[in-house]
C-alpha cells in the first residue's frame, strides 16, 4: 500500500468528515479543526490535579499563564500579562495584565484570579502533586506545609485589578518561562466554587464540558472520556484575532500502533509519539511526515550508591563508561535519539557541560581492576530495573550484553509493573534503574538540583557536601555568568562520582500532516496552539 | 417463579460481601498505592493530604468498614485516580459500552459457533466436521492482540472499508466485536457439536427419522432444542468472560468501555474504582447466571425451579 | 487388587475402546503428531542450534529469513528460531505447571466434595460458585504484580485459582460413579474412604480429567500471551512465545517474520492440543461409549 495515495484519500476523508461534524455536531466548529493524538486519557482537566505530559497538551489550549513562549524560539511572549518589570535583585516581578483579557464567559481576567488560583494550588488539602513548582514564591512552601496560615504573607499580591506582584524566595532566572506550565495557570473563583469548596479534592464537576470557564485561546466544548476532547475558539480571548484554528480535537490513544494507523487513515494531523520500530519505514517512504527534533531530556540509569559494589565510585564510573551509547542510539533506537555523555542535555539556555563520561572500555576495565574486580571477577550479578516498555527492555538487554562483553559483569534485566518500579526506586530497592528527566523549564539547575543530598529526585543515596554547596551557591545570583561556572563544576563532580550513567538525550518524534502550518517543534515539546493554522482551511 | 427469584436474590448478599472483602484486601496487598511518590518527587505533604482525603490514612479495618458502610448507602465512593467523576458515574458512563460490545461479540460467536458446531455434528470425522471445527478454532489459537491488529490492518488500512478505532457509528463496532467474539466461537462450536452429537444418537431422533421426516426437519425441529442446551448453559460464563475480558480489544480499538478502565484501575491502584468495577461485574455475572437458569428451565421441562 | 476385579476390567476395555475411537479421528491424530514434534523440537532444538537466545548482533539488526537464520533475526540481531525454541520451553512449562497445580487442587477438591456429599458438598460448591464471580482478569493482574520475579511461580499461582472448572467436573463424575455398583460393593466390603477415593474413584474419573487437562494447557498458554501483553511476562533476555508475539505484533508491517513464526509456533501447538482434547473427549465420553 502506498502511503501517499492513502494519505490523499485520507485528506478527502478528513474534509468530508469535518464537514459532517460541523453540520451534525453543532457548536462553533468550522473547517479549521486540528486533530491531535493526546496519548493516554487525561486524569483530569483541573490544572492543579494533574501530573502528566498528556494533560499538558490539552490544558495549554484551554488556559493561559502570565506569559507564553514563542513556538519556535521559546522566547518569552506576553500571555495573560501584557508586560512586566523585574527588580534588580531578581526577587520581585510586577506583571501588568492584558486590559482586555477575558474568561470564556466574558468576565475580566484580573490579578485576583491568579492570586486565587495559586492559593488554591498551594492549599495542602487539595493535594496537588505539583505544588513544589510554586515554592520558589516567598512563603509558599510554609503555607502548604501549614507553618504559615495567613495567605496574605505569601509573596503574591493583587495591587489592583491589572497589577500582580510576585516576590520570590531566591532569584529564579527562568521564572518567566515557567508560566507555560499548568501549575501556574489561573482559575476563576466563581467557576470553581459554584461546584464546591476551594480546596476540596473531590470538587471536579467544574472541569466538565459546559461547566468549565477558561482563559486560554480555546474553551472546552466536549469531553467524552477515552473518545474525544474537543475545544473550540474562545471568542473572549484577548488575542482571539490571531487565533487561526477554529478548534482542536484531542484523541486519547494510548496504543502507539493504533495511533500511527489513525494518522495513516487521516484521522490525526499530529501524533503524540511514534513507535521506534516505525521510524525507518517513515524515513524511507515519507520523510516529510516524520519529525525527530531535539527535546530537553536525558535518559539515564541510576546506580544505587547504598549497595555494594556500587558504593565504589570506580565501579560506577566503570559501568557508565562501558555503555556503548552510540550503538544504542543507532541500532536499538533507530537513530531516533543522540548519545548522552553528561547529565544535562545540550542546548540548555546556553549552558554546556564541561565534563563527560566517555565510552572507553579500556579505562573502564582499569577502573574495575583498581576497585578490586579484575576482569569482573568477584562481582555479583547486577539487576537492571525498568518499567515495562519495549524500548526500555531492548535497551536493558543491549546494556546487559555490553557489560558482559566489555567488563565480564553479569546483569539481569528485571522489568516491574509501574507502581512496583516506582516503589523500588523510591525505597532504593534496586541496583541499577532506568530513569529519565525531562526539563520543567530551561535551566541546568532543574537537572543538577536532582542530585542534592536527600533531594526527592536523587533516589540513588548519593551525597556530596561539596556538590550541595555548589548548587546552593548558584541560588544567590541571577547572573548566568556567575551561575554557569558553578553548575559546570557541580556537574563535573557528579559525573566523576557517577551515581548515574547517562545514556541518551531525548528527541521528540511525531508524525505531522503537511496541511498543518506554524508547528515548528521546540526543545520543550511545548505547543502554542494559537500560532497553528491549516493550509486547506478557508 | 417469583419465590425462586427472591430466594436467589437474597442468596446473593453474602456473595457480594465475600467478593468485596476478598478484593478489598487483595488489591491493598500489591506494592504501591494510589498516592505514592511518582517518577518525579512529590511533596510528602501533598501525598499525606491526598491519602487523608480518601480515608487511606485510617487503619485498614476502619477503611474496610467505612467502605462497606458506604455500600449500604449505595455509595461506591469517588475515583481516586480519575477524580473527574465518581465511581458510580464512571460505571454508568462506561459499562453500557462494554455491554454493547459484549453483546455483539456474543451474537457473532453464537452465530458462527452454532453453525460450525451443528454442521460438524452431522457427519463426525468427515471433512464437514474438520473444516468448520478448524475454522472455529482460530479464535482460541491466535491471541486477540494479534487478531485485532491483523484485522485492523486488512480492513481499515489496506482495504479502507472500516474505521481504524473509536466507538460511534456502526462501522466502528465490527472489528472489535469480531476480535472479542472469536475466542468464544470455538467454545460454542465445541459445545454445540457435542450436544448435537449426543441428541442425534438418541432414540426419539431415530424414531423421527424412521417416520420418514426430512433430515433438515429432524435436525432443526427436534434435535436442535436439546442439542443447544450445553450452549445455553455456557452463555452465562461466556457473557461474563466477554465483559471482563474486553481489555485488550478496548485498548487496541480505543473503546471507552469499562474493561480498560478496570484494568487501568488495577495498575493505578485506584482502589475504589477497582472495587466498584468488580462489584458491578459480579452483579452482572450473577444476573446472567440467573437468566441462564431460567432459559434452561424453559428449554427443558425436567429442570424445576427451587432447589 | 483382587478384591475388585470389576473396576479394572471396565477400565481396561474403556481405554482400549477409547484408543480405537481416537485413532479414527484424523484431526486428533495429526494434533498428536504435531504436538510430539513441537515438544521434541523445544527440548532438543536449543542444543542443536548454533546460536544462543541472547547473543546480539546490533549492527545486523532485524534480517528476513535466510540460510543462516532460518526464521530471520529480531531487532537486536538475535536468531529468531533459537529464541522461539527457548521461548517454547517457557510457554510449555508455564502451561504444564499451571495446569498441574489446577489439576491437583481441582481433583482433590472435587473428589472430596462429591464423596462427602450432603451439606459439605453444598458448601464447597457454593464456594466455587462465589469464586466464579470474581473477575479472573483482575486476579491475574494482582498475581502478576506479586510474582513478577518468576513466571513459573506466577503461573503456579494462576493454576491455584484456575481449578474451579476442574473441581466441578470431578465432583460430577464422582457423584455419578458413587451410584455405580462397584463402589457400593467396596463400601459394603468396608474399605476405608480414602482408599475408595484413591483406588477407585479417581482412576474411573480419569477420562474427563485428561480431556479437561488437554484443554486447560492451551488456555494457560494463551493466558501467558495475555500477561506478556500487559508487560508482566518472562524476564528478559529470556523469551516466551507470548512475549515474542507481543513484540512481533508491533512490527507486522516492518518485520512480518517476527510475528509470523512465533504465532505459527503458538497457534500450531494450541490447535494440536485443542484437537487432541476434543478427540479425547469424543473417545472417552462414556455416554457416547454406550453407542
Amino acid at each position: 500500500m502506498k502511503l501517499r495515495t492513502s494519505l490523499c484519500i485520507a485528506m478527502l476523508a478528513i474534509s468530508a468528515w469535518t464537514i459532517g461534524c460541523s453540520s451534525g455536531g453543532g457548536g462553533a466548529a468550522g473547517g479549521a479543526m486540528l486533530h491531535v493524538g493526546a496519548g493516554a486519557e487525561p486524569q483530569n482537566l483541573d490544572p492543579y490535579r494533574v501530573t502528566g505530559h498528556n494533560e499538558h497538551r490539552v490544558l495549554t489550549s484551554l488556559f493561559e499563564g502570565l506569559t507564553t513562549l514563542n513556538q519556535e524560539t521559546l522566547a518569552v511572549e506576553p500571555g495573560a500579562a501584557q508586560s512586566w518589570t523585574v527588580s534588580p535583585d531578581g526577587l520581585v516581578y510586577t506583571f501588568k495584565l492584558q486590559p482586555n483579557a477575558k474568561w470564556s464567559d466574558g468576565t475580566q481576567v484580573t490579578a485576583k484570579d491568579f492570586v486565587y488560583g495559586w492559593k488554591r494550588h498551594l492549599s495542602a488539602r487539595l493535594g496537588s502533586e505539583y505544588t513544589y513548582m510554586l515554592w520558589c514564591i516567598k512563603n509558599a512552601e510554609e503555607y502548604t506545609k501549614g507553618t504559615l496560615t495567613d495567605f496574605s504573607q505569601v509573596g503574591v499580591k493583587a495591587i489592583d485589578d491589572t497589577t500582580l506582584e510576585v516576590s520570590l524566595k531566591y532569584p529564579v532566572p527562568a521564572f518567566l518561562t515557567m508560566h507555560i506550565h499548568y501549575a501556574w495557570f489561573p482559575v476563576l473563583q466563581s467557576n470553581v466554587e459554584a461546584f464546591g469548596a476551594i480546596d476540596d479534592p473531590n470538587n471536579t464537576k467544574w472541569t466538565r464540558a459546559g461547566n468549565m470557564i477558561s482563559n486560554g485561546p480555546f474553551k472546552l466544548e466536549e469531553w467524552s472520556p477515552n473518545q474525544i476532547i474537543r475545544v473550540v475558539r474562545n471568542e473572549h480571548y484577548w488575542d482571539a484575532a490571531n487565533v487561526k484554528l477554529d478548534g482542536v480535537e484531542f484523541y486519547p490513544i494510548s496504543d502507539l500502533a493504533t495511533e500511527e494507523r489513525e494518522f495513516r487513515s487521516g484521522r490525526l494531523d499530529l501524533t503524540e509519539s511514534l513507535l521506534s520500530t516505525k521510524i525507518e519505514t517513515y524515513r524511507r517512504d515519507n520523510p516529510d511526515l516524520l519529525h525527530i527534533d531535539p527535546l530537553i531530556g536525558t535518559y539515564f540509569y541510576r546506580l544505587n550508591t547504598t549497595r555494594k559494589p556500587l558504593d565504589d565510585p570506580k565501579v560506577r564510573r566503570a559501568l557508565a563508561m562501558s555503555i556503548d551509547r552510540q550503538s544504542i542510539c543507532d541500532s536499538v533506537l533507530f537513530s531516533a535519539v543522540v548519545p548522552a555523555s553528561a547529565f544535562t542535555p545540550p542546548g540548555l539556555a546556553g549552558y554546556t557541560p564541561e565534563s563527560s563520561i566517555p565510552y572507553n572500555v579500556e579505562e573502564a576495565r582499569k577502573l574495575l581492576t583498581e576497585a578490586g574486580y579484575p576482569n569482573g571477577e568477584g562481582m555479583r550479578p547486577l539487576d537492571i530495573l525498568f518499567n515495562e516498555s519495549e524500548d526500555h527492555r531492548r535497551i536493558a538487554e543491549a546494556i546487559q550484553d555490553m557489560w558482559k562483553k566489555n567488563l565480564n559483569i553479569e546483569a539481569r534485566p528485571t522489568q516491574q509493573e509501574w507502581k512496583v518500579y516506582l516503589n523500588s526506586l523510591t525505597t532504593l530497592d534496586y541496583d541499577v534503574a532506568r530513569s529519565a528527566w525531562i526539563a520543567d523549564y530551561l535551566d541546568p539547575i532543574n537537572y543538577l538540583e536532582c542530585f542534592e543530598t536527600g533531594g526527592g529526585n536523587n533516589r540513588t543515596g548519593w551525597s556530596s557536601p561539596e556538590f550541595d554547596a555548589l548548587v546552593e551557591k548558584t541560588r544567590l545570583s541571577p547572573e548566568q555568568s556567575v551561575r554557569f561556572p558553578l553548575l559546570q563544576q557541580a556537574e563535573q563532580l557528579l559525573l566523576n562520582e557517577a551515581p548515574l550513567a547517562p545514556i541518551y538525550s531525548y528527541r521528540q518524534r511525531f508524525l505531522l500532516a503537511p496541511r498543518v502550518r506554524g508547528l515548528k517543534s521546540n526543545m520543550l515539546g511545548y505547543l502554542n496552539y494559537k500560532t497553528f493554522s491549516l493550509a486547506d482551511a478557508q | 417463579m417469583i419465590r425462586f427469584l427472591v430466594f436467589r436474590a437474597l442468596g446473593l448478599i453474602p456473595v457480594f460481601f465475600i467478593i468485596v472483602t476478598v478484593i478489598f484486601f487483595l488489591i491493598r496487598l500489591a506494592p504501591g498505592g494510589p498516592f505514592e511518590q511518582g517518577e518525579r518527587f512529590v511533596a510528602p505533604e501533598a501525598l499525606e493530604q491526598l491519602r487523608a482525603a480518601y480515608n487511606l490514612d485510617a487503619p485498614l479495618y476502619k477503611q474496610y468498614f467505612d467502605y462497606v458502610a458506604g455500600l449500604f448507602h449505595g455509595d461506591l465512593g469517588p475515583s481516586m485516580k480519575q477524580p473527574s467523576r465518581t465511581v458510580a458515574e464512571w460505571i454508568v458512563l462506561r459499562a453500557p459500552v462494554s455491554i454493547e460490545l459484549g453483546f455483539y461479540a456474543l451474537l457473532f460467536a453464537c452465530t458462527i459457533g452454532l453453525l460450525a458446531g451443528v454442521t460438524a455434528a452431522l457427519r463426525p470425522n468427515s471433512v464437514t466436521d474438520y473444516v468448520p471445527m478448524s475454522f472455529a478454532m482460530i479464535g482460541i489459537c491466535v491471541p486477540n492482540f494479534v487478531l485485532g491488529p491483523v484485522l485492523m490492518l486488512i480492513f481499515s488500512i489496506w482495504l479502507g472499508w472500516l474505521p481504524v478505532s473509536g466507538w460511534g457509528p456502526p462501522a466502528t463496532k465490527v472489528l472489535p466485536a469480531l476480535t472479542l467474539g472469536a475466542a468464544y466461537v470455538a467454545y460454542i462450536a465445541r459445545l454445540a457439536r457435542g450436544g448435537m452429537f449426543e441428541v442425534l444418537a438418541q432414540d426419539f431422533i431415530r424414531t423421527a427419522r424412521a417416520k420418514g421426516l426430512g433430515e433438515a426437519r429432524v435436525v432443526l425441529r427436534h434435535a436442535l432444542r436439546g442439542g443447544i442446551q450445553p450452549v445455553v448453559s455456557f452463555l452465562g460464563p461466556a457473557a461474563a468472560g466477554l465483559l471482563t475480558g474486553s481489555f485488550v480489544v478496548e485498548k487496541i480499538f480505543r473503546i471507552p468501555g469499562l474493561g480498560s478502565q478496570f484494568v487501568e484501575a488495577a495498575f493505578n491502584r485506584d482502589y475504589t474504582m477497582l472495587l466498584g468495577a468488580v462489584l458491578f461485574y459480579a452483579a452482572l455475572i450473577l444476573v446472567f447466571n440467573l437468566l441462564v437458569d431460567i432459559a434452561q428451565a424453559l428449554l427443558d421441562p425436567r429442570v424445576r425451579y427451587g432447589k | 487388587m483382587a478384591s475388585n476385579p470389576q473396576a479394572y476390567e471396565q477400565g481396561a476395555s474403556l481405554w482400549k475402546d477409547a484408543w480405537q475411537r481416537l485413532r479414527r479421528n484424523r484431526l486428533a491424530v495429526v494434533g498428536m503428531a504435531v504436538l510430539v514434534f513441537v515438544v521434541l523440537s523445544v527440548i532438543i532444538g536449543p542444543w542443536l542450534s548454533s546460536y544462543s537466545y541472547e547473543t546480539q548482533d546490533r549492527v545486523k539488526g532485524a534480517v528476513a529469513p535466510n540460510a543462516a537464520n532460518w526464521f530471520g533475526t529480531d531487532t537486536l540481531g538475535r536468531d529468531l528460531l533459537t529464541r522461539i525454541l527457548y521461548g517454547g520451553r517457557i510457554s510449555l512449562m508455564v502451561g504444564i505447571a499451571a495446569t498441574a497445580v489446577s489439576l491437583s487442587i481441582g481433583v482433590l477438591y472435587g473428589a472430596f466434595a462429591g464423596f462427602a456429599g450432603g451439606r459439605t458438598d453444598a458448601l464447597l460448591m457454593r464456594i466455587v460458585d462465589i469464586l466464579y464471580t470474581l473477575p479472573f482478569t483482575i486476579i491475574v493482574i494482582i498475581l502478576s504484580v506479586y510474582f513478577q520475579k518468576s513466571l513459573i511461580l506466577l503461573f503456579m499461582a494462576i493454576g491455584a485459582v484456575e481449578w474451579l472448572t476442574m473441581a466441578r467436573i470431578v465432583r460430577g463424575q464422582v457423584i455419578s460413579l458413587m451410584q455405580k455398583e462397584f463402589i457400593e460393593a467396596a463400601q459394603v466390603m468396608g474399605l476405608r474412604r480414602r482408599r475408595i477415593v484413591l483406588r477407585h474413584l479417581i482412576p474411573n474419573a480419569l477420562g474427563p480429567i485428561i480431556v479437561y487437562t488437554t484443554l486447560t494447557i492451551p488456555q494457560v498458554m494463551l493466558l501467558e500471551a495475555f500477561v506478556s501483553f500487559l508487560g508482566m511476562g518472562v524476564q528478559p533476555p529470556m523469551s516466551s512465545w507470548g512475549l515474542l508475539i507481543h513484540d512481533g505484533a508491533n512490527v507486522i508491517e516492518e518485520y512480518p517474520w517476527m510475528l509470523l513464526f512465533p504465532s505459527l509456533a503458538l497457534s500450531m501447538t494450541l490447535f494440536s492440543l485443542n484437537f487432541l482434547g476434543d478427540g479425547l473427549r469424543d473417545a472417552l465420553d462414556p455416554r457416547i461409549a454406550k453407542d
